[in-house]
């Protein structure tokens, strides 16, 4: 089962700046944030013979991104569905690429920009697995149209099993933006206070608007990946991909909206991968330094604590208080600033600051931090990654 | 409370016109597998528990009780308004009685806002969208 711990590696980074609706072009960030990837890694353009996209990236196929860059060489490639579920499963594919001798370098990237997500959500109303999944006819004529509208319908059941408070989902945001204050790529530099949580307006209850990411950003995240034995030779200090897992959903619901209507939407989709994560990697949760954990909203966050191990299901609300998860405390998380604070690249960033952290040039560095979970969205389709020094 | 007719019209599919049909008839008709009597929605040509493609669709109550709410109060930074909708409304999953489970979409209407519960007995009524579509609509049961 250990099989695959620390085979493969993370060795380069990409991102461009991230800005509020700055209305660059798609494709020119993704070819940005994969340009300064492979610098970073200490490769050349020519090296890289692996793509791997997220399904919805608003760049361009992989074959415009090879032709753009000039790939003639490229012996792999794939795309991954689950929206914000599939970063880390990038990760893991790409690992699984140059693990098998598909690929040498393979490069995963997310570019994203608002219009590019609103269209690519109208176009998802209409594919054919969309009309089947009937989000069109069974959500929108209730006026279930915003992104945040799932979140809170689950957020409110938790509330109601388990007593989690509004000035809990404050802690994490608090959490957020003090390490977004540190981190000076984050979009909100400001730091807030619970009260400053509780006083903002309620979005779609019990939700506020401190709750929730920065949805009208754009920018892109490249990260590449090679085998630990290619590694070696390259330019940084390589984060070892110690596990990685994927699920398609728990009693699959097409598309994360339509979890709603799963048997218990209190427990995410992270509960199912939890144990195979931590099994790959010889690990348990109190053998994590810091963690990465999607926070599209606040709740996301806590459900995902939970769901990994980090407290028992229901504690989540008690355990991220007192500065628990904030720098300095017992599990930093989100060091970075996460989508609440840093930047809304669906799930990359995340990937991003998890190998910053297995490099020690964090902007919030966790101290002798040896090891990293990475973990993208819920509900529906999600995955993960362990990162080790 | 709601502008109905700018409310998005859903699209029927031959996957889901029997329910529509429903409740053009005031029911509510949930998809039930024809070999383990599983009810399952959304619909979907099989049934993920003995994967039969075997199904019809079934008259139920349609009372329930809330499983879960959300009331959208503002709109949402950086996406588009509820259409149709006036804020604040209120949003539900109903679970509806004698389907093991089942819960469908809906709007809490003709009451406080601020009464709305996880666990209220809830009853539908249905309301003219356009000449092929009924939405069902639910309020809170006198006897809560």
């Amino acid at each position: 089962m250990n099989d695959f711990r620390d085979k493969c590696a993370i060795v380069g980074i990409g991102e461009t700046d991230y800005c509020v609706n700055s209305g660059r072009n798609p494709l020119a960030l993704a070819l940005e944030a994969i340009r300064n990837a492979i610098e970073d890694a200490g490769l050349t353009v020519d090296q890289i013979d692996g793509i791997v996209k997220s399904s919805i990236d608003a760049s361009a196929s992989d074959q415009i991104i090879a032709a753009n860059l000039g790939l003639s060489g490229v012996t792999y490639s794939s795309e991954v569905t689950g929206l914000g579920g599939a970063a880390c499963a990038t990760v893991a594919h790409a690992a699984m690429a140059v693990a098998s001798g598909f690929a040498n370098y393979v490069v995963c990237y997310r570019a994203f920009t608002p219009f590019d997500f609103i269209e690519g959500a109208k176009h998802n109303q209409t594919t054919l697995w969309a009309r089947q999944a009937g989000a069109g006819e069974f959500l929108r004529p209730f006026g279930w149209s915003a992104m945040i509208d799932g979140f809170a319908m689950h957020c409110q059941r938790h509330m109601h099993e388990y007593g989690t408070t509004s000035r809990q989902l404050g802690a994490i945001a608090v959490a957020a933006r003090k390490h977004a204050a540190a981190n000076p790529k984050a979009i909100r530099q400001e730091p807030i206070t619970i009260e400053d949580h509780q006083n903002s307006n309620m979005i779609s209850q019990p939700l506020r608007e401190l709750d929730c990411l920065i949805s009208a950003n754009d920018g892109a995240c490249a990260v590449i990946v090679t085998t630990a034995e290619r590694a070696k030779d390259l330019k940084q200090r390589p984060a070892k991909i110690m596990s990685a897992a994927q699920s398609l959903g728990s009693n699959p619901m097409a598309t994360w909206e339509m979890s709603a209507f799963k048997p218990t939407i209190t427990d995410s989709e992270a509960k199912m991968i939890a144990p195979h994560l931590f099994r790959k990697a010889g690990l348990k949760p109190e053998d994590i330094d810091v963690a990465q954990l999607y926070d599209c909203f606040t709740y996301t966050q806590l459900v995902l604590i939970e769901d990994y191990g980090f407290c028992k299901k229901g504690e989540g609300g008690e355990f991220v208080q007192d500065g628990r998860i904030e720098i300095g405390g017992e599990l930093p998380i989100n060091t970075h600033g996460g989508h609440l604070g840093e930047a809304y690249i669906h799930g990359f960033t995340h990937i991003v600051e998890g190998v910053k952290q297995m490099r020690g040039t964090s902007t919030c560095q966790v101290e002798d931090a040896e090891t990293t979970l990475v973990a993208s969205a819920v509900p529906g389709p999600t995955s993960a990654l362990i990162l080790g020094r | 409370m709601t502008n109905t007719k700018s409310k998005p019209v859903p699209r029927m599919s031959d996957a889901t016109k029997d329910f529509w049909e429903g409740c053009k008839n005031d029911e509510i008709r949930i998809q039930k597998c024809l070999d383990c009597n599983t009810f399952r929605f959304p619909p979907q040509m099989m049934c993920r528990k003995c994967n039969s493609v075997e199904s019809e669709w079934t008259k139920v109550s349609g009372e329930g009780a809330i499983y879960s709410f959300t009331m959208p109060t503002n709109q949402s930074p950086g996406e588009f308004p509820a259409r149709g909708f006036e804020y604040p409304y209120s949003i539900a999953l109903i679970e509806l009685d004698g389907t093991d489970g089942v819960r469908i979409a809906s709007n809490i209407v003709d009451c406080e806002l601020a009464d709305i519960r996880i666990g209220l007995r809830v009853k539908p009524h249905f309301v003219e969208l356009t000449e092929e579509i009924d939405l069902p609509l639910y309020r809170l049961h006198e006897t809560n």
